[in-house]
This record gives structure tokens, C-alpha cells and sequence, in this order.
């Protein structure tokens, strides 16, 4: 039987995972390449590495980091942030990642996700979409908007219809961020997890508001959810991805156990 | 221990290759090297990605070279896509055969209200006397990445379930491939490459 993904999430600056809500007051929480190993030995079904540096030197420092810490991996490992064309992608898979994570530079050039795609399969192209409910229309879920710049700026495009034209040209997964609910520890957005999750055929990744084992049990079931992100959650109670894992299992969720 | 793996320019092998030396291997690469490939002690077949990029193995002579090596006994172990390609074909790529090893064809998962492609960590029903999955106990579990799969038949070697099952491993004496992805499926998958590596003809 499938099992539903517990994906845990490194935010990296500079080489360094940083804990911070909403990237501000960044703290050091240790080296990528430890942290990601310690997750994974840990029960984590897969790794997810966000560079937030986006700066043209931070390009170097972000291979090497993704080289080292794909090194002793051995579970799915995606790597997002500052991925611009297929070459930057084409770069971090030599380093070592097994997907890449796709975001504004997408949405500027949606030929990027048809391009990588292309060169390294569907499985391997992530669209992350960062989304935010709509409150003057008249369904606010299903006409949530895009948002870039962390959630500050508008793109212009409906979420629904943005993730069905990412997997027409060839997204192999939909990593989806509610804004409303990231960093707020009350849940995941539900209702707009299934909307998207209803709306393509590719899988959904949740993220955004996990505070408690009960948001997750929601967001697989009434969210629809196939996967879900795990990051503030190790940091409030639930030590680590198998302990979160054993509480989801008794709540009758289906998840890798033993890991 | 010296391995050959077969480069087809569909998707990356830095994955394999790291698994592979984890586990004491000496992975050597390539995409052409005829000679290489017919005297090889071990071959690995990886691949992610569309069918129709196995047409490179026939046009740069690959293809021979394999049965060759097949024909005179050394292990084969096909990954994903290099699994689907032992069979006669796919209907991802109609045009284009696979090798024909195994008779049957690889299809599409049917149309229902499952995702496909089939993403994340699935079990195996594992065949008795299955040497590639030796080791392998009820509730461990791979992960995947596909959209085609191969029936289930004699040759079987693990069966997995998701919308109607499917053969997630295949084996026939030294011929064998994998579904899933052994070199991102943590402790149970570098069990199974290292069966392989450790694979001799009884």
C-alpha cells in the first residue's frame, strides 16, 4: 500500500540550516549535510533542501552543499531556491539532488518546467506554488492567487489553474504553500490543499501551518494531502519524522513504519 | 568489485553511482563503449524518465552488446525505466522495442482516482526463493517514481499494489530488474543493490 510521505525541510542560507518564521531573525541550526542525515536516519521519507541566500555568489556555496549533503543519502532528496533555467537545474542534479524544486522562475518562464522535464524526467521537476486565499472572490479557495517574493507579491495567476498547467507541461509533483498559514502553527490550509489536489493528477505536497500530529492526520485525509513538509513541527514537542510517523499510524494514516 | 554502468543520456546517475560506491562498488560509466560493455562482470541498466530514450541504446550498437553479455551469464540488473526496456516494449513509446527478454509489455497505469505516477515509499510482496530480494521481510519498503509498470507473470520476482498490481521486480537466473528506485530507498534498497553486487552464477 502507498504510504503517505513525511518530507523534512532544511532552509539554507549561506551553507547553514537557519530556523526563523517567515525568514526573519534567521538562527544557525547546524550544517545542511548532518541535519539531513540525522533526518533521514530519523524516519524522514525524503529531503527537502530550500537555499534562501538567492544571491549569485550563494550559487557556489549551495553546490557544494548539495554535494555534501547528498554524499551518505540515500532517500528522495529535492533542492529548491535560485533555480532559474535548466542549466542551474542540470548543476544541482550533478551535485547530487534527485529533484528540483521550481518557483518564480517558473512562473516567468513556464517553458523551464517543460525544459527540465525534458532533460531529467517528470518525477524530477517539483512546482512549488506559495498561495494565498483570495478574500474578495466569491470562493476564496478556488480562486486563491500566486504569490512570490515570500508571499509578498501577487503573480497575477489563480492557483488551481497555475498547478493544472504545471502538470500539463510535465511537473511530476506540486509542492503547495499556504502564506495565510505558514509559520501560525493552527494547520494546514485544507480546503486549498484539496482543491489543488482534486484539480491534477500529480501529487500534492502540503506545507504551512503544522503545529500538531492532528494537523497532519487533516491534511492527509481531508486535505488530500500525498505528502506533507515537515519543518517547525521538530522544533514544538514531536521529536522527530518516526515519532510523528508512529502518532500518524495510530491515527489510522498510512505512512512507512518501521523506518 | 567492478560494475558497468550503462549511461543513455535519460536522466542522472549520480544517485546509482553514490549507492554503488556506499557499497564498495568501483562503478565504471558508459554511453558507447561496446567492448566494455560485452566483457563487463556486472551491468546496471538505471533510468528515469520516458521510454522512447531507450532508442539510443539501438542506434549506438548498446543493445547487441547487452545480449551478448546476457548470453554469456553476467548479472544484469535493470532500474525504473532499464527495467521496463527487458521487456518487449512499452506503450509509452510504441515504436520503440525494448529488449524482449521477458515477452510482455509494459503499460500505462488504468485511469481511476489514484495519482499516477505512483510517487512515494510502497511495500513488496517478495517470491520465495527470489535471489535479488533475499533478505527482503514483509513490511520494508522502496520508493517509487513511474507511470508504466510491467504485468505480473512467471518471472516475477516482487509484487506491488497500488490501483492493481504490478511487477516491482523481475528475475530469470542472471537477468533482473528493479521498479523502484534501490539506490533512494534507504537501508532495504542498498540490501537489494548489494544482493546484486554479490550476485554469482550457482
Amino acid at each position: 500500500m502507498i504510504t503517505k510521505r513525511i518530507i523534512a525541510c532544511l532552509d539554507v542560507h549561506d551553507g547553514r540550516v537557519v530556523k526563523g518564521v517567515q525568514f526573519v531573525d534567521l538562527i544557525d541550526a547546524g550544517d545542511p549535510a548532518t541535519q539531513a542525515a540525522r533526518h533521514a536516519r530519523e524516519g524522514a521519507d525524503e529531503i527537502v533542501l530550500l537555499d534562501i541566500t538567492a544571491t549569485h555568489e550563494g550559487r557556489q556555496t549551495l553546490l557544494d552543499t548539495v554535494r555534501r549533503t547528498a554524499r551518505e543519502l540515500f532517500v528522495p532528496f529535492a533542492v529548491g531556491g535560485g533555480i532559474r533555467t535548466a542549466d542551474d537545474a542540470a548543476q544541482v542534479f550533478e551535485a547530487g539532488a534527485d529533484k528540483v524544486s521550481v518557483n518564480s522562475a517558473a512562473l516567468a518562464d513556464p517553458t523551464l518546467i517543460n525544459a527540465i522535464g525534458r532533460s531529467f524526467g517528470a518525477q524530477a521537476v517539483v512546482v512549488a506554488i506559495d498561495a494565498r486565499r483570495d478574500p474578495e472572490a466569491a470562493d476564496p479557495v478556488r480562486e486563491a492567487q500566486v504569490f512570490v517574493q515570500g508571499g509578498r507579491k501577487p503573480a497575477g495567476r489563480r492557483v488551481v489553474e497555475w498547478a493544472r498547467e504545471a502538470e500539463d507541461r510535465g511537473a511530476g509533483e506540486i509542492l503547495l504553500t499556504s502564506m495565510d498559514s505558514d509559520g501560525m502553527r493552527t494547520g494546514f490550509d485544507c480546503e486549498l490543499t484539496a482543491a489543488v489536489s482534486e484539480a491534477v493528477g500529480i501529487p500534492v505536497i502540503a506545507s504551512g501551518g503544522a503545529g500538531t500530529v492532528d494537523h497532519f492526520v487533516d491534511v492527509f485525509g481531508r486535505g488530500k494531502a500525498d505528502a506533507a513538509l515537515a519543518a517547525s513541527i521538530f522544533h514544538f514537542g514531536v521529536s522527530s519524522a518516526r515519532s510523528l510517523k508512529e502518532e500518524l499510524a495510530k491515527a489510522g494514516v498510512s505512512v512507512r513504519l518501521p523506518c | 568489485m567492478r560494475v558497468t554502468v550503462i549511461d543513455y543520456k535519460a536522466g542522472n546517475l549520480t544517485s546509482v553511482l553514490k549507492a554503488l560506491r556506499h557499497l564498495g562498488a568501483e562503478p565504471e560509466v558508459t554511453d558507447g563503449d561496446l567492448s566494455l560493455v560485452e566483457s563487463a562482470g556486472r551491468l546496471i541498466l538505471p533510468g528515469v524518465g520516458h521510454f522512447a530514450a531507450t532508442e539510443r541504446l539501438d542506434s549506438n550498437g548498446l543493445t547487441s552488446a547487452i545480449r551478448v553479455a546476457i548470453a554469456r551469464g553476467v548479472p544484469f540488473l535493470g532500474i525504473c525505466v532499464g527495467m521496463q526496456w527487458l521487456y518487449a516494449g512499452s506503450s509509452e513509446a510504441p515504436n520503440q522495442p525494448g529488449l524482449g527478454h521477458f515477452a510482455e509489455k509494459c503499460t500505462r497505469f488504468a485511469d481511476s482516482k489514484e495519482k499516477v505516477p505512483h510517487v512515494g515509499w510502497n511495500s513488496l510482496e517478495v517470491r520465495k526463493d527470489s535471489r535479488l530480494l533475499t533478505g527482503v521481510e514483509p513490511g520494508e519498503f522502496v520508493y517509487f517514481t513511474h507511470s508504466y509498470k510491467a504485468p505480473v507473470t512467471a518471472d516475477t520476482a516482487a509484487v506491488t499494489y497500488y490501483i492493481e498490481p504490478f511487477a516491482s521486480a523481475v528475475e530469470r537466473a542472471n537477468v533482473m530488474g528493479v521498479q523502484f528506485h534501490p539506490e533512494k530507498s534507504g537501508a532495504t534498497g542498498l540490501k537489494i543493490l548489494g544482493n546484486f553486487l554479490s550476485w554469482e552464477r550457482k
